[in-house]
């Protein structure tokens, strides 16, 4: 038997083998394409739930565009800034200055609004909004508490409340802009973390129709703006508007409203003291005017 | 006489001996990248152009094994080369297509073990075609390829949204479409060409 054959065998298909390897080593050189060594390092900072939250398709797509310069090294809300930080040192920028935000949702309306049928559908905000012309609440603006919001959270930062409105867990809430999107009455809005005193109410109807549809809602009386020292607070379309930039958390307003639509809500003891020192002061203001015109005429 | 053999050759791959109507190989990513016809087009091309380098490529290759007496290693020589060949092929797609490369994701280096391209240089042994032969074969073979993986994934898009018996939905209907399809092109198989 001719045993040579098996070593041709071996050496023709090893040669083969030596001759390709060298060409895919070759080609693998000339070929070659870079991938930034920065994009895991931006990656591992990103919040990594895939989300959506910055419009980019996934983290990955979204630590490209931040390479790319096309995103901003805050667009990944649910990182937070200390990872905002860490990607602009990643990327050779200065930090980012910008306070926490979270969400918070605009409407305290819940069974305090007038519901006009009992929805038995899909337990889907918008869909709710698509049956009989969107009128299970009576309240065009109000939270419809099916909880498509709860439903588009990622991380379990949003519920519908006891009274049926969705609230905030604004420690767990990153930001992300979920809920935002999903919200058919884009009740949720972007508010600072530190802020403590919100209009929970969006109804820009007229006094007197709002009161018909919701206990609880703005009439836009303008009680609140009367009562601000810091020029924060502001009725804008029939419904009270709170300036997150100038409003010092003092809760007078809250204190003021006559509604309680304002957060935080007033318990009645505080109302009364409210009142009192109200009255008072008016009583003093009052005093020192007569006083002082006293002391006009005296003069004369 | 060159022309007619070739014209033979070319309507034989495309239709009457369709890889995979026919001959049914390169199954695998007939039904794994048929659901979009985007994606089916470019896995359909990248087929085309590995078949049509591989007849090439493994036409030198068998000459040299069966110079050497080794024509019994041509299955092992033309995986390799198969196998280089796609490596090659990817590279170069993420050089120069990256769009395409990231489309076909997965399934382009599963075309390494596409029994098409290595059914192809097997074939193209098997009916002792020379080299312009050999490369028409492989091009048509792929264009034949191509065809029946572009019409299924036009029939899966549709079947995707119309309503199938709950014990059907997915992978089993696409089975029988593909085999209705295959019936359909066994009607070529009386294709004569003179």
């Amino acid at each position: 038997m001719d045993y040579m054959i098996v070593v041709w065998a071996v050496v023709v298909l090893g040669a083969l083998a030596v001759i390709f390897g060298l060409v895919l080593a070759i080609a693998s050189k000339v070929f070659e394409v870079k991938v930034d060594e920065r994009l895991p390092l931006i990656l591992e900072c990103l919040a990594g739930a895939n989300c959506g939250g910055c419009g980019y398709p996934g983290c990955a797509g979204c630590a490209e565009a931040m390479l790319a310069g096309k995103a901003p090294v805050t667009a990944c809300a649910p990182a937070g800034p200390e990872n905002a930080a860490k990607i602009a040192a990643i990327l050779g920028m200065e930090a980012p200055s910008g306070e926490k935000m979270v969400a918070h949702v605009l409407c305290n309306g819940g069974t305090n609004a007038k519901k006009n049928f009992e929805y038995r559908g899909v337990n889907d905000c918008l869909a709710a909004t698509k049956v009989c012309g969107g009128s299970v609440l009576d309240c065009k603006y109000g939270c419809l508490g099916f909880g498509s919001c709860v439903a588009a959270c990622q991380f379990d930062a949003i519920h519908i409340g006891e009274n049926g409105a969705a609230v905030v867990d604004k420690e767990a809430c990153t930001n992300c802009g979920a809920c935002r999107e999903v919200c058919p009455r884009k009740l949720i809005v972007e508010v600072p973390y530190k802020q403590k005193v919100f209009v929970n109410c969006s109804n820009k109807d007229k006094g007197p129709a709002v009161t018909k549809v919701c206990a609880v809602s703005c009439i836009g009386c303008g009680m609140c703006e009367r009562t601000c020292k810091f020029d924060a607070i502001h009725v804008v379309n029939n419904v009270a508007v709170i300036d997150y930039a100038k409003c010092k958390n003092c809760t007078m307003c809250a204190k003021a409203c006559p509604k309680n639509a304002i957060e935080p809500i007033p318990t009645p003891e505080e109302k009364e003291k409210f009142k009192a020192a109200q009255k008072a002061a008016a009583e003093r203001k009052a005093a020192a005017a007569k006083a002082a015109a006293e002391a006009a005429a005296k003069a004369e | 006489m060159e022309f007619t053999t070739l014209l033979a050759i070319s309507l034989g791959a495309i239709l009457a001996n369709n890889f995979i109507f026919a001959q049914f190989l390169g199954i695998c990513p007939f039904l794994g990248v048929s659901k979009k016809i985007d994606t089916a087009v470019g896995m359909g091309a990248a087929v085309t152009f590995v078949m049509a380098l591989a007849s090439a490529f493994c036409f030198f290759i068998n000459k040299i094994l069966v110079d050497l007496n080794l024509a019994f290693m041509q299955t092992v020589a033309f995986i390799l080369v198969i196998a280089s060949l796609v490596q090659f092929v990817e590279m170069f797609l993420k050089k120069f297509i990256p769009t395409l490369y990231t489309a076909l994701g997965v399934y382009l280096p599963l075309i390494t073990t596409n029994c098409a391209v290595l059914g192809v240089a097997l074939l193209n042994v098997q009916n002792d075609y020379n080299f312009i032969e050999s490369v028409v074969y492989g091009i048509t073979g792929g264009l034949g390829f191509l065809l029946a993986i572009f019409l299924f994934a036009a029939v899966r898009e549709q079947t995707e949204f119309s309503e199938t018996p709950k014990a059907f939905e997915g992978f089993p209907i696409a089975l029988v479409t593909s085999g209705l399809i295959a019936l359909a092109f066994m009607g070529f198989s009386g294709l004569k060409v003179w």
